[in-house]
């Protein structure tokens, strides 16, 4: 099956308009020498063929609707209300590109500015972008900002930032002459002291995550205040959901928040499509990569939207360009969209509560085992850090729990080598008490 | 006028409901600290389900898209977009799988993942591909880093990349995030690379070339044996902008015209849907030797089993926070096994043909820049609009008056008023029969009623918008403040 509407008349009448006797004549720039020789890929299938052939495929895969899952670290299982993927399929949305021209996609462009009002309310920020690819290239796209804005050589970033965020982040600036230096951590969160040790006019930001990669939250308030203390940029990386009870960076004295906005309405899937949100504030707008819709008027005065301040831009700007992004996450801009407006400021507040509620019961009953233990001694919002002091280890319980459609803690051992017992555990509100019990029932029958 | 969400918003309205706390319930100052939680709760809407989907359907129909209009905007490979593909990707055995759970848990979709790296391999002629780069300049990006990585490893300090001055904007931008210098090569009459100018350019400083085939104007590199050769003589790699690999399926594979590594766009080639500027897929494909370099994880079989092998030793690191846009992966694997390989040939082969139709229809009107055939797109120029005072970006905006969605206007920078059209494979005949009708009348109209041309587009939900005010006096956020229906706050 291909969708092509010719058929062979027409193709024929073309190829007369264009003046050519064959195909070959149109491609004839193509010296014979890289022509190809051999395409190697199976034959096409009709509509029904290629669903048998997805429907063998999935079977070994097991989803998150088939498992208790406790575990988060970056990637929650949240709620989708119906009239998100209801209203995010109709094509008018998900067809059209970027909306370069502002009056044939004014709804798209509309709905951006919505988009970054929301995201500003979240976040209690002055600006926020049109998206970027997901949280960890956002906060690459902060810490490449926040050089630029600042003419120092340092980066300070917590290692209780996630490590793959921090892994991209590394990547990206690979090519920049900069120095990023690790601070570590005491009781679960960033050593103030180290921080206030390593800090002085050399350093350009401060990458902090908020709740951290143990679930633990962080004292911010306090760590930007040392940073701001000698000109350095704070850079935060949020939870959005958590924003419907926790303190927002806008408040924390963040100059660049950024977040994984993919809980806002979008399915996990695997890691992917994110949803990168960056904010910032109105003194760093110039600075800020990617799109930015704006509200203007039109000819006749009527308002409108279209996209702008685009001399930042690399189709403007060139090498000159404050990034290089180009596609972003426009549909799951769209998803966060409505997923916030049909939430309302109550929603979101009850589904944080309920997170919280949630994870704190999960935490109370680890306890009862005995044998699992709070890592620190730290308040949270949905995930936390236990060390599991008995015989087995964490990798061994849940590949008993597996067996039992139960997804353990992750193990953190591979990133923190100095907490070999200590797995984040997480529960979201898709976690019920009976599957608190039955997690408990199986651990308890190691 | 269209109203914003916020401005239906009526205090205590709920759109939503939550399911009741079924662990005990504790407020949740008793839960975290005051001195973390949030004092004022967010200004977002207060309003009714019904409220959402009025207002978000209506919001729809103010756009054009290739649902509804043909979209030929140059580059961008507007082209239909399979309803199937997006019906299979949202099972939740794809949608809804955590990337963290046990590899065993996820068998059948890093099944899928492997052979669509192995389908894009066959396809372009490169060894191996990365899947993880989210779009294409995130694709860019992850090249150049391991551009700059092969040479490291080589113990050189190469600082220059080469790119054509009719290259997409993304190009010198992903160099200069990379840490490179971008020297800018001009191209020769016929719009193609002059190779005479790249030798002059090629030294033992120049990391890569970085080119795009067929360029942006639609033209073939017909020296590109030639191109490849004197670059792989100076120590220099070859990086493809894939984005214009539509014109190329079945037709020329880009590893055996000396391509080094380069870039795809899912979102382009494989028909994965815009979504109004996102999201894509940029995978990058690589030569043999720069296999090492690829971002971690990579997928690997140990077995029968698919793993996740999270370290290379001479990797350039991880680029996404997790696989890279799966939900875009799996559309694309769905719509290459759909149209295998006679429908993939019958893809460019048909791309070609409308976008060669349509240059002859307009070559009356609105000549090409550089004389054809071009491939799947093509640039036409719209100077003779000038006598009338009339510029292309006007042209364009009656153009959506006629139900057309604009091509790309002013790129390439090389053609004086561009116009890039990409007709794309799925359009029929009548369609571009229809295109080519109305840019012929608007071509009349800029003669018999330029002011008339100059103020469109008429007929759309808004008249011609402001970008200047725009720019001058930037409104990015709607203000709650003063606004009734937050007055609670």
């Amino acid at each position: 099956m291909d969708y092509t509407p010719h058929t062979d008349e027409e193709i024929q009448q073309m190829l007369q308009t264009i003046g050519v006797r064959s195909f070959d004549e149109l491609v004839s720039a193509i010296p014979p020498e890289v022509r190809c020789r051999s395409f190697q890929i199976p034959e096409g299938l009709s509509e029904q063929e290629v669903l048998t052939l997805c429907e063998e495929l999935v079977q070994p895969n097991r989803s998150l609707h088939e498992f208790a899952s406790f575990l988060g670290f970056g990637s929650y299982h949240h709620v989708i209300p119906t009239v998100v993927d209801t209203l995010a399929a109709r094509g008018e949305w998900l067809t059209p590109y970027t909306p370069y021209q502002a009056e044939a996609s004014q709804g798209t462009l509309q709905m951006i500015y919505e988009f970054q009002t929301l995201i500003c309310e979240l976040m209690g920020m002055e600006v926020a972008n049109a998206s970027l690819y997901d949280g960890a290239s956002a906060l690459a796209e902060a810490a490449t900002m926040s050089l630029r804005a600042h003419a120092r050589p340092r980066l300070l970033i917590a290692q209780t930032v996630h490590p793959h965020y921090r892994q991209v982040m590394s990547t990206y600036l690979s090519g920049f002459p900069c120095v990023v230096q690790e601070i570590p951590s005491t009781n679960g969160v960033v050593d103030l002291e180290a921080l206030a040790k390593a800090l002085n006019d050399d350093v350009a930001a401060v990458i902090l995550q908020q709740p951290n990669v143990f679930g633990c939250l962080e004292p911010m308030g306090e760590a930007f205040e040392l940073a701001h203390r000698v000109g350095a940029l704070c850079v935060a990386d949020v939870y959005p959901i958590s924003l419907g009870a926790l303190k927002p960076p806008g408040s924390c004295g963040a100059d660049i928040a950024v977040a994984e906005g993919r809980c806002l309405g979008s399915p996990v899937a695997y890691g992917g499509p994110g949803l990168g949100l960056l904010t910032t504030t109105q003194a760093l707008l110039r600075r800020i990569p990617g799109r930015l819709a704006g509200c203007t008027v039109d000819r006749l005065g009527q308002r409108s939207f279209t996209l702008t301040l685009q001399t930042r831009e690399q189709h403007i700007r060139r090498e000159k360009a404050t990034s290089n992004v180009c596609t972003n996450e426009g549909w799951l801009c769209l998803r966060a969209t409505i997923f916030l407006s049909v939430l309302g400021p109550q929603g979101l507040r009850e589904l944080a509560a309920l997170n919280a509620q949630k994870a704190h019961a999960l935490w109370r009953r680890l306890q009862e085992l005995g044998f699992m233990k709070p890592a620190f001694d730290q308040p949270f919002f949905n995930e936390f850090t236990m060390r599991c002091l008995n015989d087995h280890t964490i990798e061994e319980i849940n590949r008993k729990l597996l067996k039992q459609g139960l997804i353990g803690g992750l193990a953190l051992r591979p990133w923190y080598p100095h907490l070999p017992d200590a797995a984040v555990w997480c529960a979201t509100e898709m976690i019920s008490t009976s599957d608190i019990d039955r997690l408990l029932d199986a651990l308890k029958s190691l | 006028m269209k109203e914003l969400i916020f401005e239906r918003s009526v205090a205590g309205r709920r759109g939503y409901r939550l399911p009741p706390c079924d662990v005990t319930p504790r407020p949740v100052a008793e839960l975290i600290p005051e001195e973390h939680l949030r004092q004022h709760a967010p200004h977002l809407p207060e309003v009714s389900e019904l409220d959402v989907v009025r207002h978000y359907t209506r919001l729809s129909q103010l756009n054009f898209s290739v649902d509804t209009h043909c979209y030929p905007l140059g580059s961008c490979t507007m082209k239909y977009n399979p309803k199937l593909n997006d019906r299979i990707a949202s099972w939740s055995r794809f949608a809804q799988m955590h990337p963290l759970h046990p590899a065993s848990c996820s068998q059948g979709l890093l099944r899928l993942l492997d052979e669509l790296e192995q389908l894009l391999c066959e396809i372009t002629g490169m060894a191996a591909f990365t899947l993880q780069p989210a779009a294409g300049a995130q694709g860019e990006l992850t090249g150049l880093k391991i551009i700059r990585a092969y040479h490291r490893a080589k113990r050189r300090a190469r600082t220059t990349i080469l790119i054509p001055d009719s290259a997409h904007g993304t190009n010198p931008a992903s160099a200069a995030l990379s840490g490179f210098r971008v020297v800018e090569l001009k191209s020769n009459a016929q719009g193609l690379i002059d190779v005479g100018e790249l030798r002059r350019h090629l030294s033992h400083d120049v990391a890569a070339l970085m080119l795009t085939n067929p360029n942006t104007l639609g033209l073939f590199e017909r020296d590109i044996l030639a191109i490849t050769a004197l670059c792989h003589e100076h120590g220099a790699l070859v990086y493809l902008d894939g984005a214009n690999m539509h014109a190329l399926l079945g037709l020329v594979k880009p590893g055996e015209m000396g391509v080094d590594l380069l870039q795809l766009n899912l979102h382009k080639t494989f028909s994965t849907p815009h979504g109004g500027g996102g999201p894509g897929a940029g995978p990058v494909g690589v030569a043999k030797a720069l296999e090492e370099f690829l971002p971690t994880p990579r997928l690997r079989t140990r077995g029968t089993r698919y793993v996740w092998e999270e370290r290379g030793k001479r990797s350039i690191g991880r680029v996404h926070a997790f696989y890279g846009n799966v939900g875009v992966l799996v559309r694309a694997y769905v719509y290459i096994r759909t149209l295998g390989k006679a429908g993939l040939e019958r893809v460019s082969r048909a791309a070609i043909i409308n976008a060669n139709y349509l240059m002859a229809k307009l070559a009356g009107t609105f000549p090409a820049a550089f004389p054809g055939p071009c491939l799947h797109e093509f640039v036409a120029t719209l100077k003779s609009l000038k006598a009338h005072g009339v510029t292309a970006w006007d042209a364009a905006k009656r153009l959506l008056d006629y139900g057309f969605y604009a091509p790309t206007v002013y790129f390439p920078l090389t053609v004086e008023e561009a116009f890039m059209i990409e007709p794309t494979e799925t359009e029929s005949k009548e369609t571009l029969d229809a295109f080519a009708a109305a840019l012929q009348q608007i071509a009349e109209e800029a003669k018999s009623d330029p002011e008339m041309v100059r103020q469109a587009p008429h007929r759309l939900p808004v008249h011609r918008v402001d970008d200047v005010k725009a720019a001058r006096e930037p409104n990015l956020r709607w203000d709650v403040r003063g606004h009734k229906q937050f007055a609670k706050f």
